[in-house]
């Protein structure tokens, strides 16, 4: 089942499944957000604040509204 | 030959950059953008070659304005930076998303060098790369192990640089022409084409055993907790403020020292005259003027090029991110404007950091409103003056009270006025924060000490001629004037002084307050008075708001000229009293509570720095952003000083 990356929990293991139309979003294919890459959600900045994933190796941060564009579906934990 | 040195953010390109260029680099400018060209000497034998270090980036279709200058420089065989040869730093612990950047450049058809750095991290992390996979794919292109921070790589760099094989034509994606700039969905399809065939061959270039979780995931943890990673934070502030703002006192006062002594040697070695004036109270005093910012602009630079190295500052704005947002403000804001409360000239230097260019322009608007080191000698002088040294509920200094209240002031003015540009400014752009959190490292120090250099050299040689400039402007209007005036009034003062049996010194300091009254800045003191007048201030002070547009602190020396005492601190003493017993005509006191805040207002408010001018116009690069400062912050200063005036007259 399909959810927006800004839904999962610290520590929950997702696959990218869409991103949504937008600006920003040929820039989040080409920072490596590309649909079936695995994402680890590492830790969330307090007040509402970025979020920070793994994406395979590298960690990013981003807005939470940012985040919103990004339709994931959850996993067990990690494959390779 | 020209190089481009192109790469990914955190790749460590600006190792590799200055590994290859060391200190023969300098600043340049790209067209039609803000971002600095670095360019340095590349020297192959006996051949010299010219480096250009490109701003990094993930793709060569540009996301932001400041990235354009790479698709236009590679895309354009006419255009002024086109490369003979290019050179992409690749980061070896993550080469599926590296090699999109050093595709797209290859199959534009340069001799292409893959510089695959940072091979350590990729060991720690239990990635094992395959070089001769790597060359399979990009036959056409050398590729070269490096590792920039422990500088291991170069002279495998230089061996190839120059003898990269010519292009036949062969590529990568095969029959993929490059994009137009704007045309956002076919570089949307090429860039998912390009990953699909790089994730095919990726269990050939690439093979990780057993995943690793990196150590410094507990570090983060605590960084960004919410409440030690905020302590933390506060307290690397205050330690880097302590140096700038305390420590960078002491080479500053040094500074001060030897310029005046060497103004004062040169009076005395040189004939009198119009040429010895100029050189010892206009050119030396106005190169003192621009050395003295040196330590502090040194002393900031070199602490956030560590936190920047070490990767700590991707973690303040990890934190601070949504505290600036409502004020339109991003988490990279915060250093900026922290160092502005020591000297708004850093602070606005370094707000390069803000990839957003709204976000940026925002935060270099409102910089020189937090209360800076200059205005302290003025706001003590003027608190002095009008403020009872009284102790109020109990406990509290009332004269502490309102250098407290001054510096709340300047802060909250900064984030309202954020908020108002917010709205303003307006950008095609929509904001974003995509950030790379680089891992933990130690800081190289060759990095942090050329970024001092760099820093410093730009302030000296780009603001520097315009601080000159203006402070030459300036004595001259304070020393000339239309001269019968001038030289009637310092007779009369010389005069006068004698028959009152004055000393030397004191007949000295007459004829300057007599002779500044009837110069050009005399005349202008005057000429604004009617201006002035509703914010409660009379000529004196109009001539001291005029020179202290050099520098905020030029107030209390000029008060000193104007008021003939001498201009050192022993005798701040008799200035008070001056001030204090100066009348109006009708025999009033000029210095009423009323008057010494307005004051004190106006300089929370005016944009009295000519050297904050002249470094917001090398940031921006243009001079519509700092007329539009000095204009917003002297409505600003002139309104709030007359509604100040207005409501404790």
């Amino acid at each position: 089942m399909n959810n927006s990356l800004s839904n999962i929990k610290n520590g929950e293991f997702v696959i990218v499944r869409e991103i949504s139309e937008s600006s920003l979003k040929v820039k989040l294919i080409e920072m490596g957000l590309i649909l079936g890459k695995q994402i680890e959600v590492l830790y969330r900045a307090p007040f509402g604040g970025p979020i920070a994933i793994d994406v395979e190796g590298y960690v990013l941060s981003l807005r939470r509204d940012e985040a919103q564009m990004i339709e994931v579906e959850r996993i067990n934990s990690a494959q390779s | 030959m020209r190089i481009a040195l192109l790469g990914n953010p955190n790749t460590g390109k600006s190792s590799v950059f200055n590994m290859l260029t060391g200190l023969r680099q300098h600043v340049g400018n790209f067209p039609g953008v803000t971002v600095d060209k670095k360019v340095g000497k590349l020297i192959v034998g006996d051949e010299s070659h010219e480096l250009i270090d490109f701003p990094g980036t993930y793709s060569i279709y540009p996301r932001s304005k400041d990235e354009e200058v790479v698709y236009k420089s590679i895309s354009n065989s006419e255009s002024a930076n086109y490369p003979d040869a290019v050179i992409v730093v690749v980061d070896a612990s993550n080469l599926e998303r590296n090699l999109l950047l050093f595709s797209q450049i290859y199959d534009l058809q340069f001799p292409t060098l893959m510089v695959l750095n940072m091979t350590d991290l990729a060991k720690r992390k239990n990635i094992e790369y395959n070089v001769e996979a790597l060359q399979a794919l990009f036959p056409e292109a050398k590729i070269v192990e490096s590792n920039a921070r422990v500088k291991s790589g170069k002279q495998n760099i230089l061996d190839v640089i120059t003898k990269l094989p010519s292009r036949s034509g062969s590529s990568f994606l095969q029959n993929t022409p490059i994009s137009e700039i704007d045309d956002v969905d076919s570089q949307e399809a090429e860039t998912k084409v390009r990953y699909a065939s790089i994730r095919a061959a990726k269990q050939k270039f690439e093979k990780t055993t057993e995943r690793i979780i990196p150590k410094t995931r507990g570090i983060d943890k605590i960084l960004v907790h919410p409440i030690f990673g905020y302590l933390i934070f506060t307290l690397v502030l205050l330690i880097v403020f302590q140096f700038v703002y305390v420590f960078a006192s002491i080479p500053m006062d040094l500074i001060d020292g030897t310029f005046s002594s060497l103004s004062s040697w040169m009076s005395n070695a040189m004939p009198e005259g119009y040429v010895s004036d100029l050189i010892t109270q206009g050119i030396i005093p106005g190169i003192g003027g621009v050395v003295i910012f040196i330590p502090q602009i040194a002393l900031l630079f070199f602490f956030i090029s560590i936190l920047e190295e070490t990767g700590y500052l991707s973690r303040v704005v990890f934190i601070m991110d949504r505290l600036m947002r409502p004020f339109g403000l991003n988490g990279k804001s915060v250093v900026p404007l922290m160092s502005s409360v020591a000297c708004a000239i850093p602070g606005v230097m370094s707000a390069r950091t803000i990839a957003d260019w709204k976000e940026r322009m925002i935060t270099i608007m409102v910089a020189p409103l937090m209360s800076c080191s200059a205005r302290i000698p003025v706001y003590t002088l003027l608190i002095a003056l009008v403020i009872p040294s009284e102790t109020v509920f109990g406990f509290i200094n009332l004269q502490g009270l309102v250098l407290f209240g001054l510096y709340a002031l300047g802060t909250i003015s900064a984030l309202l006025i954020a908020i108002i540009l917010k709205v303003i400014i307006k950008t095609k752009e929509k904001g974003f924060l995509l950030l790379e959190m680089p891992s933990y490292k130690f800081p190289k120090w060759q990095n942090v000490g050329l970024t001092v250099w760099e820093k410093v050299k730009v302030f000296v040689w780009d603001a520097g001629k315009i601080i000159l400039a203006i402070s030459i402007v300036l004595w001259g209007l304070a020393t000339f004037g239309p001269s019968e005036n001038m030289e009637k009034a310092s007779v009369i003062a010389k005069e006068k002084g004698i028959e009152q049996g004055l000393s030397e010194e004191e007949i000295n300091q007459n004829v300057a307050a007599a002779k500044l009254e009837y110069s050009y800045i005399g005349i202008l003191g005057k000429g604004i008075e009617p201006m002035i007048e509703p914010l409660g201030y009379d000529w004196k002070i109009g001539i001291s708001l005029i020179t202290s547009f050099a520098a905020r602190e030029v107030f209390v020396g000029s008060m000193a000229t104007i008021y003939a005492v001498g201009d050192d601190s022993e005798t701040s003493r008799t200035l008070l009293d001056k001030m204090r017993d100066a009348k109006r005509e009708d025999g009033t006191p000029v210095y009423t509570l009323a008057t010494g805040v307005s004051l004190m207002i106006f300089y929370v408010f005016a944009m009295q720095c000519m050297a904050t001018l002249a470094v917001v116009k090398r940031e921006t690069k243009s001079w519509k952003w700092p007329l539009i400062q000095m204009g917003y912050m002297g409505v600003l200063a002139y309104l709030g000083a007359f509604v100040t005036y207005l409501i404790l007259a």
